[in-house]
């Protein structure tokens, strides 16, 4: 019964979408208040509907009905409840159901929130919204029905691929999604400007806290998938510059390029209609990323179906996006009035430069990806694009963007004073080039790009704090002077202290576990003693144990150091039944200084075993650097102008933001 | 005229660094990338020594021999097979009859020397490299190799 149910709500949403998309935007182009009353009627109404419909795929779930094809496939009545739960997202269909909740999630959410937005482009923005609503659900219905039914229903399902059967994961996607997904309203709100033909501070103010949440879910669920590949893959490594670890990150760059080019629009009403396309590119990325997992394109482990029906709709519905908007752009763009003026030197120069390495460095990853596929498409040549390539053209991309990391928060908007700012920043330069010289001393021999890495890791963490010190005038006044400043700093500020030092955490964890990395890979039988670090490895020996659906082989190691027992270290090799797989199970002891990760393999049948054994310092600080960051967004995010719903008080507010940002700049700051 | 000069400057430099950078990209693209090859073609037309490339087939059944962490086995397209040779512990799902794809170079013997061998996760999933080498010797079966 809840399939049906949920396949008549599915078609419901559907038309109501339809109806979203265009009474709205008629009633918009007309003045039609009652016509544009009916977009968050019908944004709420879709998103209930949607909700109930993943209910029923989530009750079937439960329930272990495998008379439901999608049930039978990626479930089992053995599993364990949470990763039946997570099932229902671990499959293409059920995935794609997700991907629409959240989309009519964030509908409701504009409805909701966005009560205070001029009605015209609420309705605009909210129809847009449904048209991408329609796309999706035209997809799901008829390419990719989660509730089809089998007949005769089979006794026992397939299961879900063991390597997904982990809590990380289980999060992992539904964080994308909201992610990826949240670019969508960005999206939408640029498209509903530029058909409006306008773009002002106030539109800005109004897409910035959606771009921080979308911002921040993307952070979060990049990092939880790359937290997951180190402990789960095996391989001890991160990232891998897999196309759909790119797929990921390219909306991500294009997601931080526009929180900084919104702000320039924000507080200078310049880089309006490049702010316009980098929002329609960011969401553009994300469908592209969805339609390069989704369609086979590229195998992996992410790939659920390679199915060539599917893979033609995404992309004809790509391409309808893509080129529409654009198009939309070329036509509205150039009558977007520029704003304020600014010297290249200035807080706007530095955001300019921002937008200009991270949109190339967008591109490159872009270049990387489709380079191989283009390449088989047009000349048969099949070819691979490795992290050398990606290497080589990141480290000079971001290192001088890491460098006017430091210095851009510190010049003033229109016309800055870069030799003023490069005096107050004397102290950290000399520091920087201190450590750098201290590092090439110590570490040059063991990889010479550690020396820049950490040069520029002590640049900016310190260069934040200068920033910050600055700001309340630390150790110029008296202290109480000082604390009332901190307190009275706006969160925004401080979001994007945290954020940045975010930034030099992860780069600090990269480079010290890439530099002095030691990896074993050898032969043990049981007594054998490998050193790794200053750890001895005792390997005790290993045995199969049986789980609860898997069997187990598990290696034991003892951990001494200097002759004091540490900890001892079990990593197993799994082997599923259902379905028939094996994975590995690395056992990790994670410090901050460094992890000490082991991982056991075949045995030769005499009791010895392969093993690999490693030693990455302080490669914790990457995950907890990136925590940083979406930390920085959350605390941005709770500003008072950013809170959704804020511009409600825009007259009254605009008055006392300018007598804030005036005591500010008195005081030598301005945010 | 200021306000245009301005944008004409941003514009300009954008165009300038994005056109520097899309150059050191595909410089970067050329010097990195790793072409596949099958054991056919190393077999007919050879490929430079110590250069990396990737190579892919089935792993040749009574092949497999290890030597304590060393493990050489062969990769056969139905018609030749290349000699490889690998120092790490192989991937989950290495067995005979599966596909492989291994990335590393050839040495002075004729011997591919793997810095890397990649068995997917899923058994019945065949990496389309090898499915495409397979189906060109002649030799691909798809019961074994749908994805």
């Amino acid at each position: 019964m809840a399939p049906e149910l949920g396949q008549y709500a599915l078609v419901l949403a559907i038309l109501v979408a339809t109806v979203q998309a265009i009474v709205p935007q008629i009633g918009a182009y007309r003045r039609d208040a009652a016509w544009m009353g009916v977009a968050p009627v019908a944004a709420r109404a879709q998103f209930l509907l949607v909700l109930f419909a993943f209910g029923c795929l989530m009750t079937s779930f439960i329930a272990s009905d495998f008379s439901v094809v999608n049930v039978f496939e990626n479930s089992h009545s053995l599993k364990p409840l949470i990763y039946k739960i997570s099932g229902v997202w671990g499959n293409h269909e059920g995935s794609l159901l997700l991907w629409i909740l959240i989309l009519t999630l964030f509908g409701a959410a504009v409805a909701q929130f966005g009560q205070n937005l001029p009605p015209t482009l609420q309705a605009r923005v909210l129809s847009v919204q449904a048209m991408i609503g329609v796309g999706f659900l035209a997809f799901i219905l008829f390419t990719s029905n989660p509730f089809a039914r089998l007949d005769p229903a089979p006794f026992e399902g397939a299961g879900l691929n063991p390597l997904l059967q982990d809590p990380a994961l289980a999060i992992h996607p539904p964080f994308l999604y909201l992610g990826y997904v949240g670019l969508s309203v960005a999206f939408s709100f640029a498209v509903a400007a530029l058909i409006e033909g306008r773009v002002d501070p106030a539109w800005a103010r109004w897409v910035r806290p959606w771009t921080l949440a979308a911002w921040c879910c993307l952070t979060a669920g990049i990092a939880l998938g790359s937290y997951w590949a180190y402990y789960e893959l095996g391989w001890g490594g991160w990232w891998f510059w897999d196309p759909v670890e790119n797929a990921s990150f390219m909306p991500w760059l294009a997601a931080t390029a526009l929180l900084h080019s919104s702000i320039v629009v924000e507080k200078r009403d310049a880089l309006k209609s490049w702010t316009v396309l980098l929002a329609i590119l960011a969401f553009s990325l994300s469908l592209l990323g969805t339609f390069l997992v989704r369609s086979g394109v590229l195998n992996s482990v992410h790939a659920f179906a390679s199915d060539p029906a599917r893979g033609v709709f995404i992309l004809a519905f790509l391409v309808f996006v893509v080129g529409g908007s654009l198009t939309l752009y070329a036509i509205r763009a150039p009558s977007l009035k520029g704003g304020g003026l600014f010297r290249p030197i200035s807080r706007e120069g530095t955001l300019v430069l921002n937008n200009l390495l991270l949109s190339t460095a967008c591109f490159t990853v872009l270049l990387g990806t489709l380079y191989p596929l283009f390449l088989d498409a047009v000349a048969e040549e099949k070819v691979s694009v490795g992290p050398p390539y990606f290497n080589a053209v990141f480290v000079p991309l971001m290192t001088p963007l890491i460098a006017a990391l430091a210095i851009g928060p510190m010049l003033a908007w229109k016309r800055g004073d870069l030799a003023g700012v490069m005096g107050r920043l004397k102290f950290v330069a000399a520091i920087a080039v201190l450590v750098g010289l201290g590092m090439a001393w110590y570490a040059w021999n063991v990889m010479p790009l550690a020396v820049l890495g950490f040069a520029l890791v002590a640049w900016l963490a310190l260069g934040v704090v200068r920033e910050w010190a600055e700001r309340v005038r630390l150790f110029r006044w008296d202290i109480v002077d000082s604390w009332r400043r901190a307190t009275g700093l706006p969160r925004a500020s401080y979001g994007m202290s945290m954020a940045h030092l975010g930034v030099a955490l992860t780069v600090f964890g990269i480079t010290a576990s890439e530099a002095w990395q030691e990896e074993k890979q050898v032969f043990m039988r049981p007594g054998d003693v490998q050193t790794v670090s200053d750890f001895e490895l005792t390997f005790v020996g290993a045995e199969r144990l049986p789980g609860p659906n898997y069997s187990a082989l598990a290696g034991t190691f003892a951990v001494t150091r200097n002759g004091q027992p540490v900890t001892i270290l079990q990593p197993e090799a799994r082997t599923f039944t259902n379905p028939p797989m094996e994975t590995t199970e690395a056992a990790i002891r994670t410090t901050l200084a460094g992890d000490l990760y082991t991982v056991v393999g075949e045995g030769d049948g005499q009791g010895g075993y392969a093993v690999r054994l490693y030693y990455k310092p302080m490669v914790i600080w990457i995950w907890l650097g990136t925590l940083a960051m979406m930390i920085g967004g959350m605390i941005s995010l709770s500003d008072r102008r950013h809170r959704i719903g804020a511009p409600a008080r825009k007259q009254a507010d605009t008055a006392g933001r300018d007598r804030d940002s005036g005591a500010l700049a008195a005081a030598g700051a301005g945010d | 005229m200021r306000p245009k000069r301005q944008r004409l400057l941003i514009v300009i430099t954008g165009l300038v660094f994005i056109g520097a950078a899309i150059g050191f990209a595909l410089f970067a693209l050329n010097e990195e990338l790793d072409v596949f090859r099958s054991p056919s073609q190393v077999a007919d037309e050879g490929f430079p020594e110590g250069k990396r490339f990737r190579v892919g087939g089935l792993v040749e059944d009574g092949s497999v021999s290890s030597a304590g962490i060393v493990t050489t086995f062969r990769v056969t397209d139905g018609a030749n097979s290349l000699t490889i040779s690998y120092n790490k512990i192989l991937p989950d799902l290495f067995r005979e009859g599966q596909g492989v794809i291994a990335l590393g170079t050839l040495n002075a013997g004729g011997t591919f020397e793997a810095q890397e061998v990649l068995a997917k996760h899923d058994e019945n999933y065949m990496p389309p490299e090898v499915a495409d080498a397979l189906k060109k010797s002649g030799h691909f079966k798809p019961e074994g190799g749908d994805s």
